[in-house]
Formats: C-alpha cells, sequence, structure tokens
C-alpha cells in the first residue's frame, strides 16, 4: 500500500505556500511573506536559479501562473457580479474570496461553490448593493448547477396518480429555485447577452487574464421567485408565482405533498374557492417539465 | 512501439484535442478524423451538454481520456470521488488507454489546477509509481504518464528528468504519453539537450506522443499551445518516431483556437514522419 513521502510532501507544502500567496496589485510576486520575511531567501532555499533567471523570478511565473487562472475561471464564472459591483470592487472581491476559499475540488467549476455565503459574511465587498450582488452571485452559482447537475428519472404519470397527501417528492437535481429583491435574472441576460462568444475551455496552457472596463449597473427592484432550470441543455430562469415557488420550496425541503400545498398558499392573495384549480394547473406543468422525483432513500 | 501494451495494443493515427469550439463543427460535417483525445475533467459531471456531446462523439469517433488533475506525484492520497468518477467516465468512453501528467498539483486537499514540477528524488519516485499502479488497479486500463513543461528545478533533486521519468515507469510498469513540445520547452529552460532527453525515453513503453506550439519569452519559454508546431520540435519528433515506431500522435492546441480544418491540417503534418517511418519498416 502507500507509504509516506516526507521530505516531497514538505516541498509541496511550501511550494504550494509560495505559488498561492496572493500578488501584489500590479500582479507581481510579494518581495516579503506575511512574516516579513524575504521571498527571494525563501525561493533561493527550495529553487535552483539558471543563467537568465533568479530563483525568485521562476518561483513568480508560477504564482502568477496560479492566480491568472483561477482569476480567469472566476470571472467567466460570475460577469453578472462584476457588472454590479463593476470592475474595480470586483477584482478586490475576486482577490479575497480566492485567497479566503482556494480551490478544493479536482475541477474549477466548483470554485465559487462557497461565494454566496463568504459574500454573506463579507458584506463589505459587495457594496454599494450587496443584497443585489448577494442575488446575482446565487443566480449565477444556481446557472452553474442547473447547467451538469443529474437529470433523475421524472416522476411518471402513474407515480402521480398514486399520489395522496403523505406523499412525498423530491426535485430534480438540477432544478435550482431562486428568490430575490430585484431583478438580477433580466440583468444577467442582459450582460450575457452583451458578452455572447468564446466560452474557453479548460486546459494545461496559460490563461491570459483580461481585465474589461464595466461600469456598475443597477437591476431593476422587485421581488421575483424563480426556477433556475436545464431543457434540452440549457439553463433557463423562469420566473415563477408566488405560490408554485412555496409550493416546490416546501416539496424540496422533504414535506408532505399536503403540507407542501398548504405552503404555497400561505401568504397567497388567491381566493380559496381558486386554489384547487390553480394546485392542478401548477401539477400539470411540474409534470409536464419533468421536474418531480420520487426521492431517493436517503432523501427522507 | 506502435501498438503495445500500454495502448491497449492499438494502432490510432493522428488525433486532436476535442474541444469546445469545434463541437458544432464536428457534429455537423462529421471530419474523417483518427481520433480525439479528450480532457477528462471536462466531462466528469453528472450531466447535460458536455455529456451530451461527448456520446453524439462517442457513436462517431475513437476517443482517448487524457486528464489533467489526478496529480500522480502530489504525496497525498487520491480522493476517492475523483476516482469514481474517472471511472464512471472510463466505462462511458471505453478509453483504450488514460493519460495524465509526471507533475503534482494539490496538497492538504488545496488544489492549484496547475502542472507542477516534480523534485527528481527516489523518494518522489516511489511514491509516485505507487499512486499510478493504485490508479491502474482502480480504473483496470493502462496509464501513460506525459513529461509536463516546466520553470523551475529543486535543490533537493538527485537526478534528470530523463532518469526520473525511467524510475518512475519502471517502478509503476505503466506508459509514457511522451510530449516532445515539453521536452522542448523545458529543454530551453533548464539548458540541456533535448536529444539526451528523447534518446534516454524507453521506446517499448511509449503509448502515445504530444506534439504543440509553445511561445518564446525573453527569459523562457511557455507551454501555450497557442501556436503551430514549431521546427525544433518536428525534428524532435521525427527522432522520437525513428526510435519508437509510428505511435499515436495528438496535437494539442488549447488557446487563440482556430479552425477545425486548420488544427487539423497543422496535425496531419505528422504523418510525413509516421509514413516514412512505415515504409522503413515494412521494408526491412
Ligand atoms: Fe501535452
Amino acid at each position: 500500500m502507500t507509504t509516506d513521502a516526507p521530505e516531497l510532501l514538505a516541498l509541496q507544502r511550501r511550494m504550494a505556500a509560495a505559488v498561492m500567496r496572493p500578488l501584489t496589485r500590479d500582479e507581481q510576486m510579494r518581495r516579503r511573506d506575511e512574516n516579513n520575511r524575504s521571498i527571494a531567501d525563501e525561493a533561493d532555499d527550495f529553487i535552483k536559479p539558471n543563467d537568465r533567471l533568479s530563483s525568485f523570478e521562476r518561483l513568480e511565473i508560477y504564482n502568477r501562473q496560479y492566480w491568472f487562472r483561477l482569476f480567469s475561471s472566476f470571472e467567466e464564472d460570475f460577469p453578472g457580479l462584476r457588472s454590479i459591483v463593476g470592475t474595480k470592487r470586483f477584482e478586490r472581491l475576486m482577490r479575497a474570496y480566492l485567497h479566503a476559499h482556494p480551490s478544493s475540488s479536482f475541477t474549477l467549476r466548483n470554485l465559487g461553490s462557497s461565494l454566496v455565503s463568504w459574500l454573506t459574511e463579507n458584506r463589505e465587498y459587495g457594496a454599494p448593493d450587496t443584497d443585489a450582488a448577494i442575488a446575482m452571485a446565487a443566480l449565477e452559482w444556481a446557472h452553474i448547477e442547473a447547467f451538469d447537475n443529474e437529470q433523475r428519472p421524472a416522476l411518471t404519470a402513474e407515480e402521480a396518480a398514486a399520489l395522496d397527501d403523505n406523499s412525498r417528492l423530491a426535485l430534480q437535481p438540477y432544478l435550482r429555485l431562486f428568490e430575490a429583491s430585484c431583478a438580477v435574472d433580466d440583468a444577467l441576460i442582459a450582460v450575457r447577452e452583451a458578452s455572447a462568444g468564446a466560452s474557453a475551455q479548460a486546459s494545461n496552457a496559460v490563461a491570459i487574464h483580461l481585465v474589461r472596463r464595466t461600469r456598475s449597473l443597477k437591476p431593476a427592484p422587485g421581488q421575483i421567485y424563480l426556477a433556475v432550470h436545464r431543457h434540452e441543455d440549457s439553463v433557463y430562469y423562469k420566473r415563477l408565482a408566488l405560490e408554485d415557488y412555496s409550493l416546490l420550496r416546501a416539496l424540496e425541503s422533504g414535506v408532505s405533498l399536503g403540507d407542501a400545498i398548504e405552503a404555497a398558499f400561505q401568504q397567497s392573495a388567491i381566493a380559496e374557492e381558486d386554489r384547487p384549480a390553480h394546485i392542478q394547473s401548477a401539477f400539470h406543468y411540474l409534470m409536464q417539465m419533468g421536474w418531480l422525483c420520487t426521492p431517493k432513500e436517503n432523501d427522507l | 512501439m506502435p501498438a503495445n501494451r500500454f495502448n491497449a495494443f492499438t494502432e490510432y493515427g493522428v488525433g486532436i484535442g476535442l474541444r469546445v469550439p469545434h463541437y458544432r463543427h464536428i457534429l455537423e460535417k462529421k471530419p474523417v478524423v483518427d481520433w480525439f483525445e479528450i480532457i477528462s475533467e471536462n466531462y466528469m459531471v453528472d450531466s447535460g451538454r458536455p455529456l451530451t456531446v461527448l456520446d453524439q462523439i462517442l457513436d462517431q469517433y475513437r476517443v482517448v481520456q487524457h486528464g489533467v488533475s489526478m496529480y500522480f506525484g502530489s504525496a497525498e492520497p487520491f480522493s476517492r470521488e475523483h476516482m469514481r468518477r474517472i471511472k464512471d467516465l472510463v466505462r462511458r468512453t471505453r478509453t483504450p488507454w488514460l493519460s495524465d501528467h509526471l507533475c503534482w498539483g494539490s496538497v492538504d486537499g488545496t488544489y492549484t489546477h496547475d502542472l507542477l514540477p516534480m523534485p527528481y528524488t527516489f523518494e518522489a519516485a516511489r511514491r509516485t509509481a505507487e499512486k499510478i499502479r493504485e490508479a491502474q488497479d482502480f480504473l483496470e486500463i493502462p496509464i501513460a504518464v506525459e513529461n509536463v513543461s516546466s520553470y523551475a528545478e529543486f535543490h533537493i533533486s538527485q537526478m534528470t528528468e530523463w532518469e526520473f521519468l525511467n524510475e518512475v515507469v519502471e517502478q509503476a510498469d505503466c506508459g509514457i504519453l511522451l510530449d516532445v513540445n515539453n521536452i522542448y520547452v523545458s529543454s530551453q529552460n533548464h539548458n540541456f539537450d533535448p536529444k539526451d532527453y528523447i534518446e534516454a525515453v524507453p521506446a517499448d513503453r511509449v503509448a502515445q506522443i504530444h506534439i504543440a506550439g509553445h511561445s518564446k519569452f525573453e527569459k523562457y519559454i511557455l507551454d501555450t499551445h497557442d501556436h503551430p508546431v514549431l521546427d525544433p520540435v518536428w525534428a524532435l519528433y521525427a527522432r522520437a518516431i525513428e526510435r519508437c515506431g509510428p505511435t499515436a500522435t495528438l496535437l494539442e492546441w488549447d488557446d487563440s483556437i482556430p479552425t477545425f480544418d486548420e488544427v487539423h491540417a497543422e496535425a496531419l503534418k505528422a504523418n510525413r514522419y509516421l509514413n516514412s517511418q512505415a515504409a522503413l519498416a515494412e521494408s526491412a
């Protein structure tokens, strides 16, 4: 079986710490570390120089390459957030977030997985309209999940016919529910249309870090309820009525169908007598979209 | 050797990397291509467009998996979840062999997403070989390790890069994905003769060859995969083919990607060398 390699591990910890250390404002490697020690001395200590480059300069190639790769991935994932906070603040936000949450996955797809919770705890980075910034980050993360999350077998008509008040249902993993107090969906569609074009694929070649200036954009105010979902491999943002959104949220939380229907109308203005018809058409739509599934054993 | 146990005794010709900007062209025009190499990580997802496209490609083409994140050289153990996803994809693609890099890139569960250079020590060779063996056992297909481009060397190294490569592949009993562009880039950055490297490679373990373009800066050369193949790299390729025989060859083009036809035409230049080698072998 596997054995220890203490010298290798020590070198890798040392190099990773250097490679992942934040750059200076002008994208160079820092001269001093967190404890004010010389990074040139540190580099000399484990990296060989050559006739053209010092140890510091050789290490710097990797330090810059690390950050530029992360920047370009993050920028590609969150163009809407950039449009809300503006380029300058976005740069600050991105650097702080990536320093706090370096990648813990083999894929860069998951780079932004902690962004919403981080931004909620570090609200100053989303200023001036932090709520809109958080909503946009959440929408963009939902988009990433809707794009390639699992698609499970949808509930069949026979299974649906056998449902009763005590039944429990699950939602498709690619369906993400989302609410916000401004129209970030329209704002994001506008941003994506404006920058429609090449989406680069991951590669081991070096990504070039391009900074495009954008002014900050304000999404229109107004409460929205969204289903971010996938249909024929494309991601869509579907605005939902409050009742339908509440119903899906309740089903997602694992309550029984009867309780979910009750939750759907908790804040509803729909008249009591119109509710059965509303639920019927809501279910018709959910079945048509294939958003409902039977819960897996461990979902319950 | 062209067909050997490290490429499952296949005789693949000249392939190119499958890249998003070419999806539409390939699916609509169905060009004749010997094989495609995919970046495994782009398809290690649960569902959605990447897998839909991959399945369509698999219906018509031979596909070989190439990874960028197994990090055989990372001291830490493999992530179970990661290995399970690779195995799922291996089942889907039926790749005859699988390649990833002789490098490291993660430590203590944090990923750099880079291909970082190894210290060429006996300890590192042993640990790396163990991990390759473990991956081969788990995935149940031959693995070929690729030499990377590097920009730094370590004081603790005890041997040359090619000695390290030999040490690892002998101990792991695995194949080699010989990247002749990476050999050239590293030779320029570390002042060695790339021919010495080519001559030292165990020819019978070479499962596949990579060719690519690079970028020259004032003080170093960067492996950018955004250019046609340069002459000194073709020269190394010619020598590699002489030693190994007409081996499955793949052109990597990852940035500033031109049209499909341009990339394919550049790759097919390899046939000049492959055909003359095949003719030589026949007459012998
Ligand atoms: Fe390569």
